[in-house]
């Protein structure tokens, strides 16, 4: 069949991707018929760690020189419409699902306390969600795509709307409904692309080559899916809300994977399939991550919620993201890459740092839980290795992620690097601004300074340090933090092929514009775009 | 003649007549349950044995072929299912039961003949055998003298019979045109004559209209709230199902003999399903009354449906018949959970629905399969039914239409969505009473989550069959 000169068949002696997919769900399973909660808490804790260990090959017997999809497994699934289980890794969707199975033990491991009620039901809504979210990286196919990135839907409205704080109702429901009205469009674009062509297989579809109109509906049908997920300005809005009521697990598992799958849908659905709607698209796509970088790193400042202060960074670093992704050159995608993954365990870390603060003191708010330095030496330590990864500070790896971005910005306009430089700014006051109040004492007043000994004694009683569960945690994520920070060589590595092949097809398909015609106008506007910058930014 | 491919309908009438039998002698017990089950269940065997026959009875107006077949598989199938699950009966009246169950499976047994009859007149004696046995049933109900239900009652009749005559005059219409009241002959004319003559759209319409009735279909979808909540929930779980299998089979029949030109009569009822399912979805928005709300979707889930015939292809009426079935599938769900939360049959509402999962998991996971498979989530039946039905409409190139009825399934996500909520994340704190539930009924809580999912994720199987069925027809 012609679909195998896009895959290597998987060589391993098992089929890696279903494995770790099928691992997840078949624990969910079994957890049913667990009872005693702390049993399915460990064994929540060994399903997720199984699977971590059994994609580990992903990384080992990766092969770094082809840009194919590797470890690929293909069979017939609705013959009826052409469908196929076809399911692979490149080194995108490779790095994301190792984020994916690295993250899940901490999701268990990190609501070992802060679940009290219904574990059962916890530990399984987890499970489904591991299988559903490595479903969407490792899908070839647009219907098995679709079919994962809505299937994450429910378990993810479970995780907010049960396990969540005071406004959960409000929350879960605001998330579900605006991912799901996000994801019409795509479906629709998915079976016009099929209908178009006959194929639902993704990289056959990268192939095709469409008309530029055709381009422009397909690109602009997906995008608005993926800048909902991601999310860019101005369709961030359910974001904070769903950060803020979801339990630490649906928070860490909200920032570090679901956001990636915004800029994942970018990567695979809109740059290869429609690359001539995407540079001309491209000024647009650009200010709009300019604006998410620089008003996330805004309302960040103004906030008094720790949880509401990172999920608004958040919608700056997916700006940073979104804007390395369209920046179309090799050091932008490279780096937008690498920020998903950094993001993914910077604010994994710091959402499960919050949770650890908020089970100690029931309090989310910047004044309740200031002037920790003197009693929890440990906790602010990696609170502080975080929120100066969050601010990019060199050494640590978001700092290698930012650069390789506005590396890629100053390349394609000096104004862009320019504009995007004070959301970094921005990132470091509102950090530097939650690590002083937090480490250091409030002394603006209203703090418990003037309650006496006895209130500052009963408070002190509440801070314990973090115990062994805990500092595992964040020792092993810290360790990344610093790994990637140092030596980003291989991840570097991991997604060259890859990057360079995305590069490769849109330059293919970027250059192939309609001539003459009805598309006159389109080539027209496509021609100007080198002066389209200049007009606008007359750097 | 050949009598053996009639064999399910011969089973259904011994059933339908020992349960006459039954009714005569007064006899208490489960006996007639068990009666019913038996018989649809045999039945429904028969058809599956039968599945690949096909052959020609009474002068060609009894059809025997895949559709037909599959047709009484879903509606046998139903029966038993529905039979199963009320097995009880608690919400009819004591001395009721017996016609209760008599009632049901003749008006099953009109719509077994329903689809498999190829003549006008013989479809409209078929519908009418199903309607009459469900004027009588839908009136019965517990403590009676509460007006709802005799209410309910009066307003089906009423609309039925008005159908009914809506659908004769229609016929009148395209028997004028076609000189015939066989399909296969009208089928041979009609494409020409609907692409010419705007009176025989009109008669096509009309006659349509008895079967979108039957379907809950704009404009003919009135009675459905009000039925749904004045009858028994029983009796509705079987309303919202076996009819709405029948209307759907037959439409395919119907629309199919217009061919696939397209013109007027396609646009005609390409405005009927956009009023259909947006109004179905609006108005379901603000109910308070499971069943009630129930209504309204089924109103919206017929204009689905509708998308999937008027694109009129053979993907597209294959789709219509895999996802009534997988509608009714998910229909059950939550009728399941109706009748079992509901002990002395009264009505549901959001209330009720609180603290489901700590009162009953199984059946909180029922309801839930059900309404998220009917918000079109994948991996459920209602997620591949959608797909396909808009695959076949895009096809045709309706691409807006398409695009509305996707805005409409996010507009469904939310009141789908209110009854998980419900079930699962609201009523903590207050007091619950766990239900005790039979082995047989969680067997069939999980039965039918399991074809919910299953035939969702794996729709193969099915989806072959209901193309060979409408294969038949091309």
């Amino acid at each position: 069949m012609h679909m195998e000169k896009y895959l290597i068949l998987n060589t391993l002696s098992y089929p890696v991707l279903s494995v770790i997919m099928v691992v997840p769900l078949f624990g969910a399973l079994l957890s049913l018929l667990l009872k005693n909660e702390q049993r399915l808490k460990v064994f929540g804790m060994f399903v997720t760690l199984l699977t971590l260990v059994l994609s580990l090959p992903l990384y080992s017997c990766f092969d770094l020189h082809t840009a194919k999809y590797q470890f690929a497994e293909l069979r017939a699934w609705f013959p009826l419409l052409n469908l196929d289980y076809v399911v692979g890794v490149d080194g995108i969707s490779g790095l994301l699902v190792l984020l994916t199975t690295l993250i899940m033990p901490f999701c268990v491991l990190c609501s070992w306390r802060y679940i009290g009620k219904r574990v059962g039901e916890f530990i399984f809504v987890i499970l489904v969600m591991e299988t559903a979210m490595i479903g969407v990286f490792v899908s070839l196919n647009t219907v098995l795509f679709y079919i994962f990135w809505e299937a994450m839907l429910i378990p993810m409205f479970l995780l907010i709307a049960v396990w969540g704080g005071a406004r959960r109702d409000y929350a879960s429901i605001k998330f579900f409904l605006y991912t799901l009205c996000g994801s019409i469009f795509l479906l629709v674009a998915i079976v016009a692309l099929y209908i178009k062509t006959g194929t639902f297989f993704i990289p056959a579809l990268m192939d095709h080559e469409f008309s530029f109109a055709y381009q422009m509906w397909i690109f602009l049908a997906c995008a608005l899916a993926f800048a909902i997920k991601i999310p860019m300005y101005p369709l961030h809005t359910w974001l904070p809300a769903a950060h803020v009521e979801a339990p630490t697990a649906g928070s860490v598992i909200l920032a570090s994977i679901l956001l990636k799958m915004g800029g994942y849908g970018f990567l695979r659905f809109c740059l290869p399939m429609a690359p001539a709607a995407t540079v001309y698209c491209m000024p647009y796509l650009i200010a709009l991550s300019l604006i998410s970088i620089i008003f996330g790193g805004y309302l960040a400042l103004g906030q008094t919620d720790i949880k509401k202060l990172i999920a608004y960074s958040s919608v700056g670093h997916m700006g940073f993201v979104t804007l390395g992704i369209f920046l179309l050159n090799d050091q932008g995608l490279k780096g937008a890459i690498l920020q998903m993954i950094n993001h993914g365990i910077t604010t994994g870390g710091l959402f499960i740092m919050v949770g650890m603060i908020y089970e100690r003191t029931h309090s989310r708010e910047i004044a309740d839980n200031s002037a920790l330095g003197m009693l929890m030496p440990v906790y602010v330590t990696f609170l502080g290795i975080f929120s100066l990864s969050s601010l990019a500070f060199p050494g640590t790896n978001s700092f290698v992620g930012e650069f390789l971005v506005l590396l890629g910005a100053f390349k394609q306009s000096s104004l862009v690097g320019f504009l995007a430089i004070p959301g970094a700014i921005l990132a470091a006051a509102y950090m530097l601004r939650l690590l002083q109040r937090m480490v250091w004492h409030d002394s603006d007043g209203h703090g418990h300074h003037h309650e006496g000994e006895e209130g500052d004694k009963a408070h002190a009683h509440a801070l314990v340090d973090l115990d062994l569960r805990e500092i595992i945690i964040v020792v092993v994520l810290a360790g990344f933090v610093f790994w990637i920070g140092l030596y980003p060589a291989p991840l570097l590595k991991f997604m060259d092929a890859s990057v360079a092949h995305l590069l490769e097809q849109l330059a293919a398909g970027g250059i192939h514009l309609p001539a003459g015609g009805g598309g006159h106008a389109e080539s027209h506007a496509l021609l100007e775009l080198g002066s389209w910058f200049k007009q606008v930014m007359p750097f | 003649m050949q009598i053996n491919l009639i064999l399910p309908e011969i089973v259904l009438i011994v059933t339908v007549l020992m349960l006459f039998a039954a009714s005569l002698l007064k006899r208490k017990g489960k006996v007639k349950a068990a009666i019913v089950m038996a018989g649809s269940g045999l039945a429904s065997a028969l058809t599956l044995l039968s599945l690949f026959w096909s052959g020609s009875l009474f002068c060609g107006a009894y059809q025997i072929d895949v559709l037909s077949q599959l047709s009484k598989f879903f509606l046998t199938g139903g029966l038993f299912l529905v039979s199963y699950m009320s097995r009880d009966l608690a919400g009819i009246e004591e001395e009721m039961r017996n016609e209760f169950s008599f009632f049901l499976s003749l008006s099953t047994l009109g719509l077994v003949m329903m689809s498999s009859a190829v003549e006008l007149l013989t479809i409209l004696v078929c519908l009418e055998i199903s309607s009459y046995a469900l004027y009588v049933v839908i009136s019965f109900r517990l403590n009676p003298g509460q007006r709802q239900e005799v209410e309910a009652g009066i307003k089906y009749v009423i609309f039925g019979a008005a159908a009914t005559g809506i659908s004769l005059f229609g016929l009148s219409y395209v028997f004028a045109f076609c000189h015939s009241t066989y399909l296969v002959e009208i089928s041979r004319q009609m494409p020409e004559i609907i692409g010419a003559q705007s009176l025989a759209v009109i008669g096509m319409v009309l006659l349509l209209s008895g079967f979108f009735y039957k379907l809950a279909m704009f404009p003919m979808h009135a009675w459905t709230p009000d039925i749904y909540q004045g009858a028994s929930n029983e009796t509705t779980a079987f309303i919202a199902t076996l009819p709405k299998i029948g209307a759907a089979v037959l439409l395919v029949r119907l629309v199919h003999v217009t061919g696939e030109g397209g013109g007027a009569f396609t646009w005609v009822l390409v405005v009927l399903a956009v009023l259909s399912m947006t109004f179905g979805n609006l108005a379901a928005l603000v109910q308070d009354d499971i069943k009630r709300l129930l209504a309204y979707s089924s109103i919206a889930h017929a204009g689905y449906m509708m998308v999937g015939l008027l694109s009129a292809n053979q993907l597209g009426l294959a789709a219509v018949l895999y996802y009534i079935a997988g509608y009714v599938l998910m229909n059950l769900a939550c009728f399941v959970v109706i009748y079992y939360l509901a002990p002395q049959g009264q009505n549901i509402t959001f209330n009720d629905l609180k603290g489901l999962h700590q009162r009953s998991p199984i059946l909180a996971f029922t309801l839930a399969a059900g309404a998220f498979g009917m918000a079109g989530i994948p991996p459920t039946v209602g997620f591949t039914g959608k797909f396909v039905i808009f695959t076949a409409a895009l096809d045709r190139g309706f691409y807006g239409l398409v695009v509305i009825a996707m805005v409409n399934a996010a507009i469904s996500a939310f009141y789908y969505l209110k009854m998980a909520r419900a079930a699962y994340c609201q009523g903590e704190g207050i007091e619950v009473k766990p239900i005790k539930l039979a082995w047989g009924t969680k067997v069939l809580g999980a039965f039918i989550v399991l074809a919910i999912v299953v035939i969702g994720s794996l729709p193969q199987m099915l989806m072959t069959l209901a193309d060979q069925a409408v294969a038949v027809l091309m």
